[in-house]
């Protein structure tokens, strides 16, 4: 007796709506058994995760600033990942962009600069980072060079970069050594959205983004572009579509967003340059990618869940001791989930019995 | 004469564990599975190791623990990219995002311990040899058995039988199962043998290199080591010389930092990140008239019952 993958006729429409929220609910079974390995109660320890955020205002504004750089991160992967171009390297244009912007903010410092500052700085921003991941793309296009190892690569020489500039000439002279830059001007800073609040102007221009990349995917030659080459290689060539031009373009465009969150984060919630800016938002934003399976709309849904988790593990930290780590392992666990309950859009389960087979529809 | 004996000897250390994951990971690209998560297997290997040889006082049961790990870790990757048939890129890289979380976890009670790492092999007379006594003979454990096993490695894949089904399926997994031969299995297999090396290489570096655990301590040495089996053309010959050149570049940024050239350090720990994107872009640049990469990497296969 054995369980084999056969593959479905035609795609499953059930699956593919149900599928994130089978994922979810596997996880959530994973981490209850994981908390009680942990020796902590698993009822309080999903209440601390997931429902104690969404009670009170503060912790509802720090999930809508945690989700801004997923989101806008995750939009730019799943334009890349649509047309079957791996970016893994987003951590590395958020820095980057974080450093390009903060340039103007650091020489602009103390001087009577006006309302032109945080525009640059926003522009500048996405400038860099769209340079950045310019790098592993033409390299993928010219010669062939895996981007998804070069844009990793790329992650770990913009974290130095970032650290050398903090440590290095961009120090705050009246920091206490500490490796940062000193608090950015007001006319450096994104604006607050509530006067004394958490919310800022990134989650507006979050949103924007994800209404752009809807009509992009959903109205545009361009997005149908995107999507016949990552879908069906051999059909975009035959209708004359230059798949090298969209490595080129959505690589761009990708680092162009992963950048702007940069800045938008340090010139926002941060306020200043600093090394560990990013938990790793560029990885995360992987996972946002996959769970809003690519689709715009469904990636702000997924940005604000796992900004969730980030806000939830920081909270059953504080109040139940729980490793912050167990947010990481949440996070893979549920990608794991995700891609496993995708695989059921396109195949099925059979069970074979010896010589019989036995179907058996999976959902 | 002492400063090129120190240099060779930290060369080798920092080249052994490249070089036992990148190994790993070749066996398994010939098999036609792309595994991204050598990474995520390496760190689990590298909290385990520790773990092992923390709580029992015996390197060779951490050394076990982490390869163990490893291949656990592995049999989620299949579980998902063959049993399932997931996209394997995206399998990969959930297991790294993984395995930097579980190593969090593991090793947070062991953060601050120390161990007394792997015993040096010493032969009185040889070993004292001055330049390639030690460089020869006063190794530990783990450099032997990395060369012991990339020539095992190449003996398998070009001298067996079983090496040349291995290979086939690597090739086109459509013709090897025409033939017979259970792909599935063969893969299953082969990616068991990567995460069992990215296990042990992880484990390495707690147990051999630096005598304590820090989170994140493999600090990309996965990546490195897939980009490796792509400087290697997929050739076990060449993964050696890689894997050596890498250490080197390591090891020379942190011995010019030590002579004070005025860059700095920032600039020269980046250079084996930078080392790394020059040289894929040479390489693939070099290879014309078609790719030495197995066929049929990282593609999935689902056979037609």
């Amino acid at each position: 007796m054995q369980l084999v993958l056969e593959k479905r006729t035609e795609r499953s429409n059930t699956i593919a709506l149900v599928s994130p929220l089978i994922a979810i609910g596997l996880t959530i079974v994973t981490m209850t058994i994981l908390f009680a390995i942990l020796g902590k109660n698993p009822l309080l320890a999903l209440h601390a995760y997931f429902i104690a955020p969404l009670t009170d205002g503060y912790s509802l504004q720090e999930i809508a600033v945690k989700a801004t750089p997923l989101v806008m991160i995750a939009i730019g992967l799943a334009l890349c990942y649509l047309a079957n171009a791996w970016n893994i390297g987003a951590e590395g244009q958020f820095l980057i962009g974080a450093v390009a912007g903060s340039w103007i903010a650091v020489k602009t410092q103390g001087t009577d600069a006006g309302a032109w500052v945080l525009p640059a700085m926003l522009v500048l921003a996405a400038a860099a980072g769209a340079l950045y991941a310019l790098i592993p793309a033409i390299c993928k296009v010219k010669f062939g060079a895996s981007e998804i190892l070069t844009s990793l690569m790329l992650v770990y020489v913009a974290d130095l970069l970032l650290d050398y500039l903090v440590r290095g000439p961009w120090r705050d002279p009246n920091g206490f050594n500490f490796p940062t830059t000193a608090e950015f001007d007001p006319v450096a800073t994104v604006p607050l959205l509530i006067e004394g609040g958490r919310l800022h102007l990134g989650s507006i221009i979050a949103l924007l983004v994800v209404a752009a990349a809807a009509i992009l995917l959903g109205r545009t030659i361009k997005g149908f572009e995107i999507r016949v080459v990552g879908a069906a290689p051999r059909a975009a060539r035959f209708g004359g579509f230059n798949a090298n031009q969209l490595v080129i373009l959505t690589f761009a465009v990708s680092g162009a967003l992963a950048g702007l969150a940069g800045i938008i984060e340090v010139a926002g919630p941060v306020g200043h340059l600093q090394p560990g800016i990013s938990p790793g938002y560029g990885f995360t934003a992987i996972i946002v990618a996959f769970l809003g399976r690519l689709n715009p709309l469904g990636i702000l849904i997924a940005g604000l869940f796992l900004a969730l988790t980030f806000i939830g593990g920081e909270q059953a930290q504080i109040a139940m001791k729980i490793p912050l780590d167990v947010t990481k392992v949440f996070q893979g666990i549920l990608l794991f989930y995700v891609l496993a309950c995708d695989s059921l859009i396109l195949y099925r389960f059979k069970l074979v019995l010896a010589n019989r087979q036995v179907t058996r529809g999976a959902g | 004469m002492e400063l090129v004996e120190a240099i060779i000897l930290s060369v080798l250390a920092a080249s052994t564990p490249l070089l036992i994951a990148a190994t790993g990971e070749l066996v398994t690209e010939r098999s036609g599975v792309l595994n991204l998560g050598v990474e995520g297997m390496m760190i689990v290997g590298a909290a385990c190791g520790f773990g092992g040889a923390w709580l029992t006082g015996s390197i060779f049961i951490g050394a076990l623990s982490g390869i163990i790990a490893g291949t656990l870790m592995s049999l989620i990757f299949a579980l998902m990219a063959l049993g399932l048939a997931v996209n394997q890129v995206a399998t990969g890289l959930a297991l790294t995002i993984l395995g930097i979380g579980l190593s969090g976890l593991i090793g947070a009670g062991f953060v601050g311990e120390r161990l007394t790492p792997a015993a040096q092999l010493h032969i009185p007379g040889l070993t004292d040899v001055p330049l390639i006594g030690r460089v020869l003979f006063g190794q530990d454990a783990f450099v032997y058995f990395s060369i012991a096993l990339i020539i095992g490695v190449w003996w398998f894949l070009y001298r067996t039988r079983a090496g040349l089904i291995l290979r086939a399926c690597g090739d086109n997994h459509v013709s090897a199962h025409a033939l017979g031969y259970p792909v599935l299995r063969i893969r299953t297999l082969a990616v068991m043998f990567g995460g069992a090396c990215a296990g042990l290489a992880g484990a390495y570096l707690p147990l051999a290199y630096t005598p304590f655990f820090i989170p994140g301590m493999t600090a990309g040495r996965g990546w490195i080591a897939l980009a490796l089996v792509v400087f290697a053309s997929w050739r076990p010959g060449r993964l050696v010389i890689g894997a050596y050149l890498f250490g080197a570049v390591t090891i020379l940024q942190l011995h010019a930092q030590g002579w004070g050239v005025g860059i700095p350090s920032q600039f020269m720990s980046a250079l084996p990140y930078l080392a790394t994107v020059v040289v894929l872009v040479l390489l693939s640049r070099a290879r014309t008239g078609g790719s030495t990469a197995p066929a049929a990497l990282g593609t999935a296969f689902v056979p037609d019952r």
